[in-house]
């Protein structure tokens, strides 16, 4: 099966790779590119720790075929910090502890940013359910809503 | 893994175009969310996949004095950012909203959660009782089947091999319409419907229902939609005793198996508990509305 | 008790050293490393649960273009019955072995057969269809009561029941039974004024950690084999390895990667002699990855058991005699956690009269591996349940009628020792002074409270401390870190030495760069661990007092070490850490530290839960509304890693108590095998997850600590169903309450 060229952009960098058109851009993510801060959990959709944002939205990367991403601005983990410096939602997780084992980590940051990208301000409940796709093993959440809800007042300036 | 061969094609024509002349199975490819899943689970095979999603009216909805039109492939995170839309149809909307994880919403959309077809769509019972028009385009031309026959069986839709659904239609509602979804889950996000229930009410000035639609998903191979359960709430001011009525209309009418979601005698109580409950929500937001 | 004392390093909520690596993504886990000339390997699965295996043909898929090498269990070399210890528990290699890679039998759906390695993921999973067996298809057991009936399938003809009066005499599905007992149960009955009995299920549930098993292994031509896994105990994982394929240890290098979470599940061996026997026959190195079905079908769930408990007591709140039987099911192999089962289930109670009779029984699902206080959550579940219906048909609530009969300090266990002190009474107290407990239930909520207890575990830690000519150093342990314990070895040689934490950089070193350390788990590292670190700390406090004896030429003795400063007790003088570092070229060499210890006195924890919810009576659905977790942690090293491991722990058993279950279909096969279906508790089903760390110091640690990370989640089972009975009237004794369960239950009632 001849691979397909693909174009895109990938945390504000122009990127070009092949891959088979039956993959998924998470596989070409991690074994094409070695962009392996996007984790896979189940490829279904249903953990969520392989969020990416594409053009803006937050999808699950194992539910985009990689050809797809032709002409997309894909958002990764990666993409998060600046030259180093933590964004304020990765200082947050830290101080709160709201990681232990770390796989769901990634996915979560990226949620994390996305949900108050659209929604500065958002209740206990709405943070909850923005990130409900987002399976967590071992923190049972609490740290996790805890450090999301204090990134969201730093990031409105309110603390 | 499949073998696929993929295209993107920016018109409808050439999406057709594409169907027809397919000489191995093609799949149209909305959000993805229901077909790269299957895709995975073939081993030695091979698909056309046809990526919707460059046709700029799939992926757009518009809304005016006729009703609503809504590309087929627009991601539900867009639908439900809609507010001129919400406002009108707040039960398709709030269906929309529950599919999946807000990840999944970025890609899912109505149109692929029609044509997927699954027994348990969230979006088939709204889309039934606001009597939403499937317009379905091939390579002679266009047709339009009513959502309520859209859907044939499990996982079965009416389209033919070579026709695309092009965009689904709603008509403005009636004055002092609205309508509500609910659905029954054992968590609070994620799963599949145990049982759904979809509702439309009418009233006019004294409360009194004039019209009423009812469809109920996840209980039958397809939604369906229930006409006694409107007829008990038709003539009442959705009393205690009609939408008693309502809900046992609802649970009769059902016809579910027992899987690894629910048992037979649960989905068939609760699809008429969220009936009632369902008509009582699209009640609450016509009077609110006044 | 020791009086609290001041600490200066540890109790801190400092940010985990290998934090950054984790938020950015660096951190690299066991799917993440790939080698050069890296090939994929793919399992072939049994299709059936129950069946004999006629032939396996490979030759197809050998021959087929890009696949490099196959394998199957006539690749491992003789392997034989024999015990040994890889893990928490003793294991039976031949047992492993054939769970690895079935030999003739198939013993459930998902079991691996064979394998094949190939230039890619697809052409490994394409060739696995070519891989023939013939196999003749048997009734598959899929439920530990019928396992246990006389006219049973029986999955092992060499299994006899252990543990019998009379030696068995026929095979059977009765791996072993056991009997546990104090005083005289008849008449601990005998004088009871109120007995309550009941019978209680729990079903097959998987510890679900979101990073399936993953591994990259290469071999050279001189037999040294690499293996990065993600795994909870890589030198257990080494000696599994050189048992199966008849290596030794030292030409075995096992990595611990990252690991996205184990609870227990990442104790025992899957893919990596597998990847080893591909990666030796291809010349390549071999990446192997389950996919979510794989780790749902064919990696080890908890058991699922059935139990019945009885309990006696007097009107007054005295209970006279405690009884047990527990079944548990051992998946396809024995060793189900029925012991440590029968050990938990009353010990939270100081009873005359105790009797514990538990079965282990083989049915055909996976082999269960260690589950977060394995045996304990299942048995302790049964008990909680009845002493709290047992409370309400004397009229005493249920936190008086524990603290009247509360284990203590002196406590005899029904397994042997006494308990040492212990802070059950100190954690029911906590919940009875608690915000929670004194707020109000409103209509359609019920309230549920449930004790714990776990043992906790010391054993073998090997630790090294190097310090650099600046004064920093590297802490170099080998307890893979499962929940952030980094920070607390940080914390921990910072209080012994003087110096702040972060000069200190901890680092999980593999096979070759530190001694022996067991496995991570029992709730040890913390506790065994950080013995070691104190231990090699102060090995070096030992030397930095001889090299400042040495520049001031006075003895040791006459040198004092406080707060990272060596001090000159027989004259003048000061030298800090640093500089005693800067010169150790003229003091006699570099300066480093070793603790290789057997940790022993591990303090058990206890933990008393309260579960508030609200039932929907139409639908049966059940929401947490609030949820408290006290336990006792001895001394919270972090605690914020403290609180995360009662809360992670609280809500895995919130998941065991609501909705999580294997569901299985009359061939044997799991139907809800991934995240949809399988169902662990998202951030929307919950409310924040209040804690209480009650701290009752362990005498057998330096600083008091115990072990708190599996203690959580024995409480929150009884302490949902509980909460969920209170709110409908109806007392719950089946896992899961899932909606249609609960509903029913309101129906019949």
């Amino acid at each position: 099966m001849k691979k397909t060229h693909v174009t895109t952009t990938i945390n504000g960098d122009p990127v070009e790779f092949l891959c088979d058109p039956g993959e998924t851009l998470l596989k070409v993510l991690r074994d094409e590119l070695q962009l392996t801060g996007t984790k896979e959990g189940c490829s279904s959709g249903d953990c969520g720790a392989c969020s990416v944002t594409m053009d803006g939205r937050l999808v699950c990367s194992c539910l985009v075929l990689a050809v797809e991403a032709e002409g997309a601005e894909i958002g990764t983990v990666e993409g998060i910090e600046t030259k180093h410096k933590l964004h304020v939602i990765q200082e947050k997780f830290l101080e709160h502890a709201a990681l232990q084992c770390g796989i769901c980590t990634p996915g979560l940051i990226v949620s994390t940013k996305a949900l108050l990208e659209e929604n500065p301000n958002p209740t206990e409940k709405e943070a909850r359910y923005y990130l409900a796709g987002n399976l967590c093993r071992c923190t049972g959440y609490d740290k996790i809503i805890r450090a999301v809800m204090d990134s969201a007042e730093v990031m409105r300036g309110e603390a | 893994m499949v073998s696929v061969v993929y295209e993107a094609p920016e018109t409808i024509q050439d999406a057709v175009a594409l169907l027809a002349g397919a000489d191995i199975p093609p799949r149209a490819l909305a959000g993805g969310t229901d077909l790269i899943i299957q895709m995975s689970n073939l081993v030695n095979e091979s698909r056309l996949v046809i990526n919707l999603k460059k046709i700029p009216e799939f992926m757009t909805a518009s809304i005016d004095a006729e009703g609503l039109e809504l590309g087929p492939a627009m991601p539900c995170a867009e639908l439900t950012a809609r507010e001129d839309i919400k406002a009108v149809y707040p039960g398709l909307v709030e269906a929309a909203y529950l599919i999946g994880s807000t990840q999944i919403q970025g890609r899912a959309s109505v149109g692929g959660n029609l044509c997927n077809a699954s027994p348990a769509a969230d979006t088939i019972p709204s889309l039934i009782v606001n009597r939403a028009q499937c317009v379905i385009v091939g390579p002679s031309g266009e047709r339009t089947v009513a959502a309520e026959d859209f859907v044939t069986g499990v996982g079965q839709n009416c389209l033919e091999k070579d026709e695309l659904l092009r965009k689904i239609t709603l008509p403005k509602p009636a004055a002092n319409t609205s309508d509500a979804y609910l659905r029954l889950i054992p968590r609070s996000e994620m799963d599949i419907a145990v049982a759904g229930a979809g509702v439309s009410i009418t009233l006019n000035e004294d409360g009194e229902c004039t019209a009423a639609r009812v469809s109920i998903g996840a209980v039958a191979p397809t939604a369906l939609l229930v006409p006694d359960a409107a007829a008990a709430l038709i003539g009442s001011k959705l009393d205690d005793r009609a939408l008693q009525a309502a809900a046992d209309a609802a649970s009769a009418a059902s016809n579910p198996i027992t899987d690894r979601r629910g048992t037979v005698d649960y989905r068939r109580h609760v699809v008429g508990v969220l009936t009632r409950r369902a008509a009582v929500i699209a009640a609450d937001r016509v009077r609110g509305n006044r | 008790m020791s009086e609290a004392k001041i600490y200066k390093h540890i109790g801190q909520r400092t940010i985990r050293p290998d934090g950054y690596d984790k938020v950015t993504g660096r951190a690299n886990f066991g799917s993440d490393l790939s080698l050069p000339g890296m090939i994929w390997g793919k399992i072939l699965r049994s299709p059936h649960a129950h069946a004999n295996i006629k032939s396996i043909d490979t030759s197809k898929a050998e021959s087929q273009l890009g696949v490099l090498s196959v394998a199957t269990y006539q690749d491992f070399p003789h392997v034989s019955s024999e015990k040994f210890q890889a893990g928490e528990a003793p294991t039976d290699l031949l047992d492993l072995a054939r769970n690895i890679l079935a030999d003739d039998k198939v013993l459930y759906h998902g079991h691996a057969i064979a394998a094949v390695a190939a230039l890619s993921e697809a052409a490994a999973e394409a060739a696995l269809q070519l891989i023939e067996v013939e196999y003749e298809v048997l009734k598959p057991v899929m439920d530990v009561a019928d396992a246990m009936e006389p006219d049973s399938p029986v999955l092992h003809s060499d299994m006899f029941t252990q543990g019998l009066a009379e030696e068995a005499t026929s095979p059977s599905n009765i791996a072993s039974r056991m009997e546990l007992k104090k005083g005289d149960i008849e008449a601990g009955f005998a004088a009871a004024e109120v007995v309550i009995e009941r019978d209680f299920y729990t079903p097959t549930v998987h510890q679900g950690y979101i990073e399936p098993h993953a591994t990259t292994v290469k071999i050279d031509e001189d037999g040294q084999a690499m293996i990065w896994a993600s795994t909870q105990g890589h030198f257990d994982l080494r000696a599994s390895i050189a048992k199966l394929l008849d290596m030794e240890l030292g030409k075995i290098k096992v990595i611990a990667s990252e690991i996205g979470g184990g609870f227990g599940g990442k104790t025992t061996v899957y893919l990596e002699p597998v990847a080893l026997i591909l990666s030796r026959k291809a010349g390549r190195p071999v990446k192997m990855v389950m996919t979510r079905e794989e780790v749902f079908r064919a990696s080890g769930p908890g058991s699922a058991t059935r139990s019945t408990v009885r309990i006696g007591a007097k009107k007054d709140g005295t209970i006279t005699a405690m009884q047990a039987r527990l079944c548990f099911e051992a998946g396809a192999f024995k060793g189900s956690p029925m012991g440590p089962g029968c050990m938990t289930v009353f010990t939270p109670y100081d009873v005359e009269n105790i009797y514990i009779e538990g079965y282990d029984v083989v049915v055909n699902k996976a082999k269960v591996a260690a589950y977060r206080a394995p045996g304990a959550p299942q048995a302790e579940f049964a008990a909680e349940m009845v002493i709290n219906e047992l409370a309400e048909e004397l009229g005493i609530d249920p936190i008086e009628f524990r603290l009247q009969n509360a284990a203590r300090e002196g406590t005899q266990t029904v397994y042997g020792p006494k308990l040492k002190v212990v802070g059950l009474v100190e954690c029911l107290e906590a919940a009875k002074s608690s915000p929670h407990y004194q707020e109000a239930l409103k209509d359609n909520q019920g309230r549920g409270l449930a004790a714990g207890f776990w043992f906790n575990i010391g054993g073998q830690s090997s630790v090294i401390i190097n310090l650099n000519p600046d004064g920093t150093g590297t802490i170099i342990e080998g307890s893979p870190d499962i929940g952030g314990s980094r920070a607390s070895m940080q914390m921990m040689a910072a209080e012994e030495l003087g110096i702040p934490g972060s000069n200190l950089r901890p680092i999980v070193a593999d096979t070759e760069h530190v001694a022996y350390n067991a496995t991570t788990g029992g709730s040890r590292t913390t506790f065994a661990t950080g013995m070691a670190v104190i231990e090699a700390a102060q090995d070096i406090v030992r030397q930095l007092k001889e090299r400042a004896a040495a520049v001031w030429n006075v003895t040791s003795e006459q040198v004092d070490w406080l707060d990272g400063v060596a001090v000159n007790n027989a004259g003048e003088g000061q030298l800090t850490l640093a500089e005693i570092c800067a010169e150790a070229d003229k003091t006699g060499g570099q300066i480093s530290g070793t603790g290789n210890i057997s940790a022993r006195g591990a303090g058990p924890s206890f933990a008393v839960h309260l579960c508030d919810v609200e039932v929907d009576r139409d639908t049966g659905k059940v929401d947490v509304i609030r949820y408290t977790a006290i336990q006792d942690a001895g001394k919270a090293i972090h605690p914020g890693y403290v609180e995360g491991q009662f809360q992670g722990g609280a809500v895995q058993g919130i998941g065991w108590a609501l909705n999580e279950e294997y569901i299985y279909d009359e061939d044997g096969v799991m139907e809800n095998a991934g995240f949809l279906d399988y169902r662990i508790p998202l951030a929307s089903d919950l409310p924040m997850i209040d804690t209480i760390i009650v701290e009752v110091p362990n005498p057998f640690h330096p600083f008091g600590v115990r072990g708190v990370g599996e203690t959580g989640i024995v409480p929150p089972l009884a302490a949902v169903a509980t909460a969920v009975s209170q709110s409908i009237g109806v007392w719950m004794t089946h896992l899961p309450c899932s909606p249609p369960r609960v509903l029913k239950a309101i129906q019949e009632s």
